[in-house]
């Protein structure tokens, strides 16, 4: 660790996984209640097991960029963080508000916890991951700001790398793109038009500018490739996910209510948006073959690399299956989008929020990288994961299939739940799916408890007997 | 060395091309608001219809249901109901929640009036006139 303050990403990194796997438990009953509708009925519906399933993914990735930019920004700009004590303060204060929100959608029914929050006063319940509570909202807003003025307070006073930049830039896109969860129109498509700003903003704009910094970061210094390559790389990545992401945000506005010439304006320029995602690979895997030494972390090696071609495929081609209006004409709606929405969340933010977690956690306790058995332990995790949601996909599709087929494309259409039903086999597969992915990341989290840190000695030994 | 393509040339496509597509984005925007009322019947969002959309947004409706094939995919859509199913049947449907019939996917009773049923049903009326470019293919939804 170059700098003391570094330590503040440790509990952020340590929440985080906490969270992850919060997120899957919840993942998992609602899996299972598409198969066994009275499953923990009343006392669970569906709608609240799916609002924790989102918001604490929300939530633990969040925690995971916020614990990055604490590791990265300090050792990008060459000086310690600002405050590390406003950062654990913060840390304190999204946790346990973040821990409230969760019980309160499990303990409340969801029109009495908007009675008792002042959602009257200011109406910004009810919409997909954003269905925190006004306090909670202006929390998230709180802890952001924190986040801002700490990274930003560090930034000024210290060097100024093109990471750094993008990466405090982006982070300050973040908050300012939340700001439209405050805004809820009554004309619901205007209010779906807005929500998009944060939505598509986020996942499709913002958030890949973070994943190429943190990339960027990690590729840096796991292969010391010169740094002035890596960042025009990766200015040309994010030039090319902006310049494709503005306007493709139109595939969100086809069949909403918004005018007509967003089905042309939208499929030309997301058709677009696939290309920073196969220049990550290109950029990611060409650091890794001019690398100029070999880092004893593999398993973040591994993260580093499984992280560009997984998001190429949830965001990239599960993206660009629905994203021209014709298909999505069929599709909107589906689980065709869950599909996409699944891999393209696990293979760009959370594969990304691993990596810089697999890179920095052993650093944060003291070493270059953890011990060989340590690292199989997480690759395991690794693949397990990686497959288990390349089933979780795939399986996701054939449902949607199912729907476009018996529903949508039908001379004779089928009735929703009816088509729910022909799908069983492949909610089935999407449910043992999702298990073994807890089995994967129950695996990967065993990884953090071995013991000791990577032998050189032992390396050289094998090497010296070759 | 030099070089054809600079670093400092890829930046300035980076914040060019950002600052340039954002205003596009910002130009549409306020054309598409403009158009939006005349697509989706604004003057016919009424009193009712907006209590109903208070009821459905506080009821996380959205937490099961799609309107507009936006939302979560455990139950029917909820933009074209009216057309397939009438007030009537809604209001019945929604008041005899849960089914309780053995592994079907349940909806919890939210206690709601039969003013609260007829706000519902307002919205869900208004809803199925927007304009959404001929979308969803059939009355399923």
């Amino acid at each position: 660790m170059k700098y003391k303050s570094q330590k503040v990403a440790m509990p952020y990194f340590i929440a985080a996984l906490a969270l992850f796997l919060g997120q899957i438990i919840f993942g998992l009953i609602a899996g299972l209640q598409y198969l066994h509708g009275t499953f923990l009925f009343p006392a669970l519906p569906f709608d609240v097991a799916h609002m924790s399933h989102t918001n604490l993914l929300i939530v633990w990735l969040l925690m995971a960029f916020m614990g990055a930019a604490y590791f990265i920004v300090p050792e990008e700009a060459e000086t310690e963080l600002y405050s590390p004590k406003l950062a654990l303060i913060t840390f304190w204060i999204f946790l346990v508000a973040g821990g409230l929100t969760i019980a309160a959608y499990l303990l409340v029914p969801y029109a009495k916890l908007a009675e008792v929050t002042g959602n009257a006063v200011l109406p910004t319940m009810g919409r997909g991951y954003l269905e925190q509570p006004l306090p909670t909202k202006i929390g998230i807003v709180l802890v952001a700001l924190s986040l801002l003025f700490n990274v930003t307070m560090t930034l000024i006073k210290g060097r100024k790398t093109s990471i750094n930049l993008i990466l405090v830039g982006s982070l300050w896109g973040l908050a300012i793109l939340f700001l439209p969860a405050f805004y809820f129109p009554q004309d619901t498509v205007k209010a779906s038009f807005g929500w998009w700003w944060i939505v598509h903003g986020w996942v499709e704009g913002d958030w890949e500018l973070i994943l190429g910094a943190l990339l960027g970061f990690i590729l840096i210094k796991m292969t010391g490739v010169d740094r002035e390559i890596v960042e025009k790389w990766l200015y040309i990545i994010v030039a090319m996910t902006l310049i494709s992401g503005i306007i493709g945000i139109g595939h969100h506005y086809y069949y909403t209510g918004a005018p007509g010439y967003w089905i042309w304006l939208g499929s030309i320029f997301s058709a677009i948006e696939p290309i920073p995602f196969i220049l990550l690979i290109a950029f990611s895997f060409k650091m890794l073959l001019q690398r100029r030494r070999e880092h004893p972390n593999s398993a973040a090696m591994l993260w580093a690399l499984g992280t560009p071609i997984m998001a190429f495929l949830g965001a990239g081609l599960w993206g660009f299956i629905i994203t021209l209006a014709p298909a999505q004409y069929y599709m909107h709606g589906t689980n065709f989008t869950a599909a996409h929405g699944h891999l393209a969340f696990f293979g760009a933010y959370a594969m990304v929020s691993l990596a810089i977690i697999s890179y920095a956690m052993p650093i944060l306790r003291g070493r270059v990288a953890n011990s060989n058995s340590a690292q199989r332990w997480e690759i395991i995790g690794f693949w397990t994961m990686v497959l288990s949601m390349i089933a979780i996909t795939l399986a996701l599709t054939g449902a949607g299939i199912v729907t476009v087929v018996l529903q949508r494309a039908a001379d004779n259409p089928m009735g929703f739940m009816q088509v729910q039903d022909k799908a069983r086999v492949f909610f089935w597969i999407r449910e043992f799916a999702g298990v073994t992915f807890l089995l994967g990341l129950l695996v990967y989290l065993r990884s953090f408890f071995i013991k000791g840190e990577y032998m050189y000695a032992d390396e050289v030994k094998r090497a010296l007997a070759a | 060395m030099q070089q054809v393509f600079t670093k400092a040339m890829a930046r300035n496509i980076f914040l060019g091309g950002a600052v340039f597509f954002i205003i596009i984005y910002l130009i549409l925007s306020y054309d598409t608001f403009q158009r939006i009322p005349e697509r989706d019947h604004a003057n016919k969002m009424t009193a009712s219809v907006l209590r109903g959309k208070y009821l459905l947004d506080t009821n996380d409706c959205i937490g099961c249901h799609t309107i507009n094939g936006e939302g979560a995919y455990f139950a029917p859509e909820l933009a074209n109901v009216y057309k397939r199913r009438g007030p009537d049947f809604i209001k019945s449907w929604i008041a005899s929640q849960p089914t309780g019939i053995a592994g079907r996917r349940q909806m919890p009773n939210f206690h709601l009036s039969p003013a609260q049923l007829d706000d519902l049903v307002a919205y869900m009326q208004w809803l199925s006139n927007i304009d959404t470019n001929n979308w969803p293919p059939n009355i399923e939804g």
